[in-house]
Parts: structure tokens; sequence; C-alpha cells
């Protein structure tokens, strides 16, 4: 196949020479830009909380109710005059504490069953792939659904649910990888020697698949965002009154006649997080490995 | 210029704008093809053939530049045309093929789909454009052509395919013919094939060809006239006869020499021209194969012109008049 | 291709089939007694007895699921608690108002994320090709919910150009689909941006193969050669992904039906969990799950067919 001379001359992107220089190259971007910013303020908010504002995210004060935003109150106030803007800022607590523990419980559980469908005998592999099959089949909201009814709602209900949904996204990953390294020469040279697979998986295997994996959970991080928020919004998830940004949204939804602050609070911190993440997550996949691009 | 010329290309030179510098593909390169003549550009990869090709035939990249030279086809200066009227030209009087057949053809198409899809500007009935690729897919003996007209690219073996883009090429009865390594990609008995088709064909048809390869062996049967280009550069042109009996640029010499299919004598080492390309962001001062020459001496340090030895033959070397052949 | 198509069904069933055994498991391993979470605090013991036997709660699980399978098989989803009508006829009744909706957002988008793609493959590296990439990242991050819910603000009760509840009069098309734009949007935005991208990565490819290089030798029109030549092969990928992204909507139309209060499968299940009705969300899962690998399964076949490559060699 003949390649016009110019075609060939494109700049190939490569590891880079150290971190500053990647994190330059991240902000060059300005999709990377916004992304880091926006991720920069969710976390920001959820650390800092408590100081941001004077008001408790669960105190009533029915006569203050549907307030529009004003210099009081950046985001207005809800049904029972609580200020949005402070239950939206411990809401990211939430969405940043479940992502955390979801993904990287996900992470986890996906990279030792992947190690293990892609190194271990052929019948397990068969059935851990018929197993992620079966349980990527169901469309999450209905996982989530069915779990609820069953164990009724909660976070724990809500981590379970992200695991589920994501774990076998990461095993495939996982599995392709650590097959196609199982037949790489340190590896066979490792087998000679004696190695059984339990040394042969984490030394060996996993520090070569890890990175893109890491990658992939950054990318994955909006997806838990959603998933928690959705339950919640559903009344799958948080009790009230703790606010979670889908519970918010809940009630504004519930009260949309009466106001559409609270509806507009509960949705805009999703919008940023999930966005930002998104970018943020796309931006280092194209930067550090742009062959996990599936559509490119 | 001659006025049978149907297509000249006059002092062309061609740059790529790339991340590490103007890159110049393309210096001062003339040839001409005369009507009804087999014209084959020799060289090695990275020579330019295939930038001189994208040039003729109008599909240079989009980081190309043509900083000089006119294209004359039938008169007309095909770099001075617009985008659309070089267009109209492509696929009726000016058609290429290349060197991949396999994946020359669309493959969720019927080939008699896209034979016939060439000759939207004919305005015949679907029935005609049938029957015309039904005609040539003939002339390039595809066997059971009705048939085959239905079937996709990928139910052809590799050859077929490339005697259907003969094919395609030769539907329009063009002024000119332009081959890009049409046989590199297929094993010897196809090839001898192919060229005897294309031979047979060219007579029938009438049209010029323009033929590039760096199989020697191929271009001594097959052309007329011969361009032997290096780096960027015609070193030598002629008719087939200068060329392989008296070539006198050493590059040509060169390259006649390392020919694996003219060695006379059993070897186990194949002569080589020893040395690289050169680097052509930065090209060097004079004559653009003095490291690798042989016969180089202070006046290399000049770039040389195209030395005329005859009418048709010239060389691009300050040497050609003494250097004999070897 | 037969035989492909038999092995892909095949396949089909049969993970089907283990993600109901996993679902009827799972009633095993939650922590608690199913029957007092489901039928509520004020439930007396002996309710909760009958509804272990009516359930089968009380067998062992290897039976448990046999019981069931064999009765899934004959169709027979269980009862509705609340209305003693079969659970099959239940949720099969809303079926064709997801699928209307899910019809829809794919209708979306192929309709807009197909041009898009294919837009700014062709104008590569330019600005527009640059905003389509940002729009279309915006789109698949953001939650169809709230795109639901934005909409509905906006569209609905802001500026009242669409309705807000419901799926419109039964028998008037033109006021169904009116009540149809919002919802769908809300489910297919998503699938916008995913397609926008592959068709453009897809097309991108395509571009520059050989056979499109020789289309352009040719002389044939530019318009000609993205739309016939280059977009046909293009889209084929496409197909696959669209199977995949039904998934997706359909947990897009759970909420899209609670949004704007549509009839549907999501809000009937919906309305089970809360009313405890455990055969109807079982049921209404176990279907949803199969119509899934049902649509994988024919967007598969689909590709397959559509190349002819893969058609005649499989």
């Amino acid at each position: 196949m003949s390649v016009p001379l110019s075609e060939a001359t494109a700049p190939a992107a490569s590891a880079g020479p150290g971190r500053g220089a990647r994190l330059l190259r991240l902000l060059s971007d300005p999709m990377g830009a916004l992304g880091i910013l926006l991720v920069l303020a969710v976390v920001f908010g959820a650390i800092f909380a408590d100081v941001l504002t004077q008001y408790s995210p669960t105190k009533l004060a029915p006569r203050d109710r549907f307030l529009p935003p004003d210099a009081a109150h950046l985001l207005g106030t809800d049904q029972l005059g609580r200020d949005l803007f402070t239950r939206v800022l411990h809401g990211a607590r939430i969405a940043l504490g479940v992502a955390l523990v979801a993904a990287s419980a996900s992470f986890a559980g996906g990279l030792i069953l992947g190690m293990i469908a892609g190194y271990g005998p052929r019948w397990l592999d068969s059935l851990l792939l018929l197993l992620f099959d079966a349980l990527r089949s169901f469309p999450t909201v209905m996982l989530a659904l069915a779990l609820v009814t069953l164990a009724g709602p909660s976070l724990s209900a809500v981590v379970l649910v992200v695991v589920l949904a994501t774990l076998p996204g990461y095993a495939r990953v996982v599995r392709a990888q650590t097959m196609s390294l199982k037949g790489a020469e340190f590896v066979l040279a490792a087998r000679a020697l004696g190695a059984p697979a339990r040394r042969i998986l984490p030394v060996h295997i996993m520090p070569n698949i890890i990175g893109p994996l890491l990658i992939l959970a950054s990318m994955d991080i909006p997806v838990v965002i959603t998933i928690e928020a959705g339950m919640s919004f559903l009344g799958l998830g948080v009790r009230p009154p703790t606010p979670s940004w889908g519970s918010i949204l809940n009630d504004g939804f519930s009260f949309i006649r009466e106001s559409p602050w609270p509806a507009i609070a509960g949705g805009l911190p999703i919008v940023i997080a999930t966005l930002g993440f998104t970018f943020l997550g796309e931006t280092l996949r194209d930067q550090f490995d742009p062959r996990l691009r599936k559509d490119a | 210029m001659a006025a049978g010329d149907v297509l000249t290309v006059e002092s062309l030179s061609v740059d790529f704008r790339t991340a590490a510098g103007r890159l110049h593909a393309l210096r001062d390169v003339s040839l001409s093809v005369p009507r009804g003549e087999i014209v084959g550009i020799v060289g090695e990869s990275g020579c330019g053939k295939s930038t001189l090709i994208n040039a003729v035939i109008g599909l240079l990249a989009a980081n190309a530049e043509v900083v000089a030279g006119k294209i004359p086809f039938n008169g007309v200066d095909l770099l001075a045309m617009r985008p659309d009227e070089f267009r109209r030209l492509r696929g009726d009087r000016i058609t290429a093929i290349f060197q991949d057949p396999m994946t020359a053809l669309n493959p969720v198409f019927s080939i008699g789909t896209q034979m016939t899809e060439i000759q939207y500007r004919s305005g015949l009935s679907a029935r005609a454009k049938r029957n015309r690729a039904v005609e040539f897919l003939d002339k390039v003996k595809i066997p059971d052509p009705e048939r085959r007209l239905r079937q996709y690219p990928h139910q052809f073996s590799g050859g077929m395919r490339q005697r259907i883009c003969i094919a395609m090429a030769l539907l329009a009865e063009p002024d000119l013919l332009i081959a890009d390594e049409p046989t590199t990609a297929l094993d010897a008995t196809l090839e001898v094939q192919v060229i005897r088709l294309l031979k047979n064909l060219q007579r029938e048809v009438g049209c010029s060809i323009l033929f590039i390869s760096h199989h020697l062996g191929v271009i001594a049967e097959l052309c007329d006239r011969v361009a032997i280009m290096y780096a960027g550069e015609v070193a030598e042109r002629g008719t087939v006869r200068d060329i392989f009996h008296d070539a006198r640029h050493p590059y040509s010499q060169k390259l006649l020499q390392c020919d694996p299919g003219r060695i006379a004598v059993a070897t186990r080492n194949l002569p080589t021209i020893p040395g690289e390309l050169p680097n052509l962001v930065h090209v060097p001062q004079g004559c653009i194969f003095r490291p690798r020459c042989p016969e180089r001496f202070e006046r290399c340090v000049e770039r040389p012109e195209p030395h005329p030895l005859s009418r048709d033959h010239l060389a691009a070397c300050h040497k050609a008049e003494e250097l004999a052949p070897a | 291709m037969l035989a492909y198509a038999v092995k892909r069904t095949g396949l089909a069933v049969v993970i089907t089939a283990v993600a109901l055994v996993m679902l009827i498991s799972v009633i095993q391993f939650i922590p608690g007694d199913p029957a007092a979470v489901l039928l509520g605090p004020l439930a007396t013991p002996e309710l909760r007895e009958s509804f272990r036997v009516e359930m089968g709660l009380d067998q062992p699980t290897i039976v448990q699921i046999a019981r069931f399978f064999g009765r899934v098989v004959t169709g027979d989803l269980g009862t509705d608690v609340l209305t003693h009508r079969p659970v099959a006829l239940t949720v099969l009744e809303q079926m064709p108002f997801t699928l209307a909706l899910i019809a829809a957002g794919i209708g979306w988008a192929a309709l807009l994320g197909i041009p898009l793609g294919c837009f700014a493959a062709v104008r590569r590296g330019s600005l527009a090709d640059r905003v389509i990439a940002v729009l279309s990242v915006s789109m698949i991050a953001v939650p169809s919910f709230v795109v639901a819910i934005y909409s509905l603000l906006f569209f609905s009760v802001k500026l009242g150009w669409f309705p807000t509840i419901g799926a419109g009069e039964p028998g008037d098309r033109i006021d169904q689909l009116h009540h149809l734009v919002l919802p769908s949007l809300a489910v297919g935005l998503g699938w916008v941006g995913y397609l926008a991208r592959m068709v453009r990565a897809s097309m991108l490819e395509v571009l520059t193969e050989n056979h499109i290089r020789m289309a352009r030798a040719f002389g044939l029109r530019e318009r000609t050669i993205t739309f016939r030549y280059a977009l046909k092969l293009a889209v084929i990928p496409t197909v696959v992904l669209l199977g995949i992204g039904v998934g997706h909507m359909i947990s897009g139309a759970v909420f899209a039906e609670i949004v704007f209060a549509r009839p549907g499968v999501g809000r009937l299940i919906y309305d089970a969990v809360i009313t405890r009705n455990y055969p109807v969300v079982i049921g209404g899962v176990m279907i949803t799950t199969a119509f899934y690998v049902l649509c994988t399964l024919v967007a598969d076949l689909v590709a397959a067919w559509l190349d002819p490559r893969v058609r005649s060699a499989l």
C-alpha cells in the first residue's frame, strides 16, 4: 500500500520525557485543561464543603423555601428551605466517595479475575467469560432495580451495582492483555525457572497491564458518578436527608413547577463532574495510550 | 516538448511541508510521454516516482506544494487547471492503476457496480455501460464476464483483481494510462501475464502508458522510453535502447549492474550501491548522487544539467560524454 | 453465514440462561429475609410464611432455580402480587411504549450522529471538527436523566413547546409523536455522541484506503465518494455499536418514562419496586435483559450480513 510521503511525517504521540512535560501537554489541550479545572472544582468543593458556606446541608428552614439564587444563597433553596449550594457541596463528598470506593473495588476485582481468566485453564476462562457476558447483558438500571428490590436501598447497594456493572469491563481488558503477555519471552523464562502462577501474575504480568488499566479507570469515574446519581434520583441509593446530587435532583423534579432552581441545582454538579472527568479521561487516554481508543 | 507528446513534465519541483522542515521531493524534473508510447520510470523507493505520479494525476497530499513547473497534457497545463476541470480529465482522458490490487476495489460493491459507476460521464444507458464492462473484462481475459460482474472483489484472486483494474482503466479509452508499480505485488508468473496483457491492450486502445517500476526486466520488455530517477531528480532518460545499452549516468550504470536479472556470472554477494539516500530537507550542493558516485570529481560540486547525448537521450552528469557503459 | 448465525444465536441463548440463573440465585445471597423485605414490616408471620411457600423461597437453591426455569420456558413468569394477572402479560403490554421510545432514540442517534460524524471526517482538523468532537464527548458524558429533566424544564415547563406528561392520545399519531420528542431525545442523545465519534473514525479510516484513492483517480465526484463509497463501508461497524446501545437506552428509557410520566416497562418495574411487587420486578428485568441480548444478536448478524466479505466467508 503506497502511502504518500506526507502522511508519514506526522509527529508520533510518544511517551514524553517526564511528568512535568506530560502535565504541560495535558494543559495545552483545551479539553484537558477544562477537564482538570472542572475536576479540581468538584474535588475542592467536596473537601472544603464545611468551610465554604455557613449553612448546614440538613437543617430545615421552612420559611425560606424556594428562594431564587442570590448573594446569600448561591443556588437558591429547596422545598425545605435548605441552601442548595451547601447541599451540592456535600453531595460532592458522596459522589467522590462512592466513585473512589466502588471504582477501586471494581478495578481490583476486575484485575484479579481478568488475570485468572487470561492465565488459567481454558475451562475457567470460558466459565468466567460466560459469567461476565451474562452480567453485562443486564441493563444497568435493571440491575439496580433488581438488587434494591431484594436488599433495600442504601449506599452499599449503589457500590454493589457499580461493581457488578463495571467489573466485567475491566476483567475483559485485563484478560486480553494477560493472554497476550502469557506468551511473552520474560514470562516463559520465569516459568522455565519454575515460578508458579501466583508469583508470575503479580510480579511479571500485573505491572505491565496496570498502566492502561488506570487510564481506563479514570474514564470510568463519570460512569460511576452517573450510576450513583441515577440510583439516588430513583430513591434507590442514599436515603434522605443525606444530600446526594441525585436526590437533590429528585426533589427538584418533584417540585419542578414550584421552582426550577432545585432541579437546576441538582443537575448542575452532575453535568460539571461528568464533563470534567470525561474530558480529563479522554485527554489522558489520547496522550498516554492512543491504542485504547475504541473509535480511532 | 515535441508536438506528438501527450504529456510533458516541464521542470517540475514539488515540496512537502513537514514537521521536520520543507522536504524537496522533486527538483526540476522533466520528461515527456509521446503519443502512443510506453514510458517507464525506474528508481528506488524514495526517488520521488510516487510524488511525480500524484502530481500528474492531481492527487498530491494536502501538505504538498508545487513550487515550479508545468505539466502540459495535450497542450494544456494540468497544474493551472481548476480542481473540477482536472477531475473531469481523470477517469476519462487520464486513468490510473495502482500497486496493491487486493485493496484497490471497494469491498462492499460488486465489480459490475464499480465498473459502471466510473462510466457516469459517458451518457450511455445502464445496459450499454454493462456491455462495455463485459467487453473489457473479456479483453483482460476474465472468463464468464457476465456472471462475474455481479460478484464482489473478494471473490477474485489478486491477479484477477489487477486485471479488473486494468479493464477499468482502459474502459474510457484514455489518452494516458498511469501504472504505478502494478506488478510489484504479484508473483513472477502473474507479472508476466499482466505485462503481456498491458502490451497488447495498449496497442489495441492506442493510449500512452506511464509505467512506474523498480523491476528493470519488466521495463525492458514493456517500455519504449525510460527515465531513471534518483532522490527527486531525473538522472537519465532516453529510449529503452539508449538506457539499457548505452547508459551514461553512473547511477544508471550501477543500477543495471545491480539488477539480479542481468548478472551473468553466479556470485554469492549481489552488488550494491554503497551509501544512503540523501536528506531531502537539506539538499546538498551540487550533484545529488555525488556522495555515492564512483566517478565523482571536482566539477561535481556544481549541479549538472541534463546533458543531451542525442535527440532523445539525456543524462544529468558532467561526465556523460566520456562514460561508456560498463 | 448460516453457521455463524446458528453459533451466535446459541451463544445468546446460553448467556440469557446464565443471566437468569444469576438473577434467581441472587435472592439466596441477600442478607435478611426477602419475605420481610418484600412484604414490609406490617406483614404477619403467617403471611410471610405463605409468601415464602408461594415463591418457593423455602426450597434449596437448586430446586428453586430449576422450578423457576421450568416455568420461564413455558412463559410463566409468575403472578403480579397486586393485580393477580400473569407477569408476562403485564410486562408485554407495556413493551410497545418502551420500544417506541428506544426506536425513536435510535432514530435521533442515527439522524444526528451519522451526519455529524461524516461531516467531521470530511472536514478533519477544522474548527468544526474540533467542536463536534467536544460536543460528542459532552453528549456521551452527561447522563440521560439530567438531559431529561433539563429539557423538561426548558422546553416543556418554561417554553411549553412540548407536553410534560404521558404518551399522548391513543390513536392520535401526531400527538403521540409530539409526546415522544423530548423523552426520546433524552434517551438517544448520548448515542448521538457515540455514533458521531464512531462514524468519524470509521470514515477517516475508510477514506485512507486504496480503493478510495482509486475512485478519486477515476474522477468520481467527491460527493459520490463520500456518501456512497466511503459511508456505506464506514457505517457497518456502527450497526454493532447500536446493538449495544440498546442496553444503555433501556436504562435511559426507565428515567425518561419516570420523568415524563410515560407508560412503559421501565416505569412498570420502578413502580413495582416501590410497591414491593417482587414477581413483576423479576419478570420485568428478565424480559428486558432477554430483549437486550436479542438486540445485540440481531445487530451482530446484520453487521455480518452487510459486509459481503463476512457474508460469504462465514
